[in-house]
């Protein structure tokens, strides 16, 4: 059993905590500062369109603090992140929050199932690959797996619609709920027809690394002399490659899982594009295009969470699995 | 009466690329005669990294796939194909690993000396065995669950001996069971090793440690470039005079308590067309340039030199 030292369990994720809030600090900042040297200007994306006279512009301008300097403004954004607050969106016209909390909600069950699938894909196909080294099995996996790499996502996604939704009509092409229906009233089956293409294509973009990992780890594992003494002991090839070989590399290949949160984040904002499904990525998109500066500098934030707790989840798992490390400093 | 285990001439060279595509055969044991009763211990001695453990991995069947073996092995008379090794490996015969390296990281000591199981029937079995073999040793129930970076240098080498004898078998291969173990470990490894002579099993002691080959063995094969140069009983090498190799020897008289006696010259690596030993040779003859003497009976000694062969041809 996983004996758990509370001491350690609570100066771990202390020591953690403390990092993530200066790495939010630096990349609140940095961002900002970025979006505020760019060409982007905060009142024209306010109005628009509108004509508006010189005094109305002014009072705008203020309301936005374009007459204050930059380390000022810095900090002021600062000070407002530090109240729990984003600001307001400029398309949607709700708090950033709201909007975040809205759509990272669609985009995380797309990333979730897309995750799981890769997990399991690349993680299969690597032990097989692994363990028939050198064989035609072998040779195709790392073909696959090199013409995956070398693809880029959206053309991936843009050939799976061809295919599956245009040709052979199998899929819709797009949207998350059928066009015509309101969100609520859609049903479980509707919601998880829609969600295949887009998952499948984002899968296919862990898949190709974890693979190749998975596939390279074995091969060491079946160089190393413990697997030579299972196979002097008499236990039979697939045996080994069970017992010592999966129970080796399983967590080095979860915790690159976890690692690749920021693959799947970017990801995510390509396949959504492709697939028009309303998620985070979407949102992104047109924060960007649409110079939605609060709901940009938001996901910006909201991403860099997300990656740090991908990491946090793959230190936590070496942390405390593995028997090597749990008890190394438990005395 | 069959022997134990019988090695009759057997070769073992890797097939390696080198300089592109140039086929190169390196042959790392030559023409390797050896046997092993019951309730035996043979030592094969020599340098390290010579390739002394291939032997062990080829009775076991586990040697890699660029490899080239001739010769024959035979185990209670009958042959031993790889069919019959992957049968035998870890039931009949067993090895003793030389360290805790050969142990999965990541699994509890206990299980790893149970073993593959096809049932839990079979795991509980083996489970009370494992208990008996741990006790027999001194290691109580706490040490099962540790892994084996837990071990201590002790404990780790009484689990490896343990995992051994799990299967209950007839023939016993220790492969340099003594890697920079303290004083008193050897002498525990040593007693370890002979006390399982007494179990009736016949017993392969592969090891570069003249001292625990001298203390251990019943017979000691020398290893000299890849050839067996001498067999000879363990009761002969106390005394030069008995031994009838140079090569053997020159490696008794260097023992400290034999006064350190330095003979120059090192082993050959590549291939020579003659006698391994023949450059370093005090007695050689004109012939032991160009041809390799064959591994003869002197006295009930095995030896491989011209000087005995003619020797024999006389008498």
């Amino acid at each position: 059993m996983i004996k758990i030292n509370s001491k350690k369990l609570v100066k771990f994720f202390g020591y953690k905590a403390i990092r993530l809030l200066i790495l939010l600090i630096v990349i609140a900042a940095i961002s900002f500062i970025m979006i505020q040297l760019s060409p982007i200007d905060p009142v024209k994306a306010y109005l628009g369109q509108r004509i508006v006279s010189q005094e109305q512009l002014a009072i705008v301008g203020e309301y936005w603090g374009t007459n204050l300097s930059l380390s000022e403004r810095v900090i002021g954004w600062l000070q407002t992140l530090a109240s729990g607050s984003m600001g307001f969106s400029l398309i949607y016209r709700v708090p950033v929050t709201e909007v975040i909390v809205q759509k990272f909600t669609a985009s995380l069950t797309l990333m979730v199932v897309s995750w799981i699938i890769s997990g399991i894909v690349g993680f299969g196909l690597g032990v097989i690959a692994g363990a028939k080294e050198g064989t035609l099995v072998d040779r195709a996996i790392k073909t696959y797996c090199y013409i995956l790499q070398s693809t880029p996502t959206f053309w991936i996604g843009l050939v799976l619609l061809m295919v599956f939704s245009v040709y052979l009509g199998w899929f819709p092409i797009g949207l998350s709920v059928p066009i015509g229906q309101l969100s609520d009233t859609v049903t479980f089956w509707q919601w998880l027809y829609r969600l295949i293409l887009p998952a499948i294509t984002l899968s296919i973009v862990g898949i190709a690394s974890l693979t190749m990992y998975t596939r390279d780890k074995l091969i060491s594992v079946k160089n190393s002399d413990y697997f030579l003494f299972a196979q002097a002991r008499g236990e039979s090839f697939w045996g080994i490659i069970k017992n010592h070989g999966i129970r080796n590399i399983l967590l080095p290949a979860i915790s690159i899982q976890f690692l690749s949160f920021n693959e799947l984040f970017g990801g995510t904002i390509l396949v959504e594009q492709v697939f028009a499904y309303p998620g985070i990525g979407q949102a992104t998109v047109a924060a960007g295009l649409r110079s939605d500066v609060p709901l940009l500098l938001g996901i910006v934030i909201v991403s860099a969470i997300f990656v740090f707790v991908g990491n946090l989840l793959a230190d936590v798992i070496y942390q405390y699995v593995d028997p090597r490390i749990r008890s190394e400093d438990d005395e | 009466m069959t022997k134990l285990l019988e090695v009759n001439n057997l070769s073992i060279s890797f097939t390696q690329y080198v300089q592109g595509l140039n086929r190169h055969d390196s042959k790392v044991i030559s023409d390797l005669t050896i046997d092993i009763d019951e309730s035996e211990i043979v030592a094969v001695l020599g340098s390290s990294g010579s390739g002394k453990s291939l032997l062990a991995h080829s009775i076991l069947g586990i040697l890699p796939y660029n490899s080239n073996v001739t010769g024959e092995i035979k185990y209670k008379g009958e042959v031993l194909n790889q069919g019959l090794k992957e049968k035998l490996r870890g039931k009949e015969i067993c090895l003793i690993p030389q360290s805790v390296n050969f142990l999965d990281p990541l699994m509890k000591v206990s299980e790893q000396a149970i073993g593959e199981c096809k049932d839990d029937k079979e795991h509980d079995e083996k489970k009370i065995r494992q208990r008996e073999i741990f006790n027999r040793y001194g290691l109580d129930e706490s040490v099962d669950d540790l892994y084996p970076f837990e071990l201590s240098g002790g404990m780790a080498r009484k689990v490896l001996l343990s995992t051994a004898l799990i299967g209950n078998p007839s023939l016993l291969i220790a492969d340099e069971p003594t890697p920079g173990l303290d004083k008193k470990s050897v002498e525990e490894t040593i007693e370890d090793i002979k006390n399982l002579k007494e179990h009736n099993k016949g017993i392969l002691l592969i090891t570069h440690e003249i001292d625990v080959a001298l203390k251990t063995a019943d017979r000691i094969a020398i290893f000299y470039s890849g050839y067996v140069i001498e067999i000879n009983t363990a009761e002969n090498f106390k005394n030069t005079d008995n031994i009838l190799h140079p090569y053997s020897k020159a490696l008794i008289d260097s023992l400290p308590r034999n006064g350190f006696k330095l003979t120059e010259g090192v082993q050959p690596l590549d291939e020579v067309s003659g006698c391994p030993y023949y450059e370093n040779c005090p007695i050689r003859l004109d012939k032991c340039e160009n041809n390799i003497p064959k591994l003869i009976n002197h006295d009930g000694i095995m030896i491989r030199c011209f000087k005995y062969e003619e020797a024999n041809d006389e008498s």
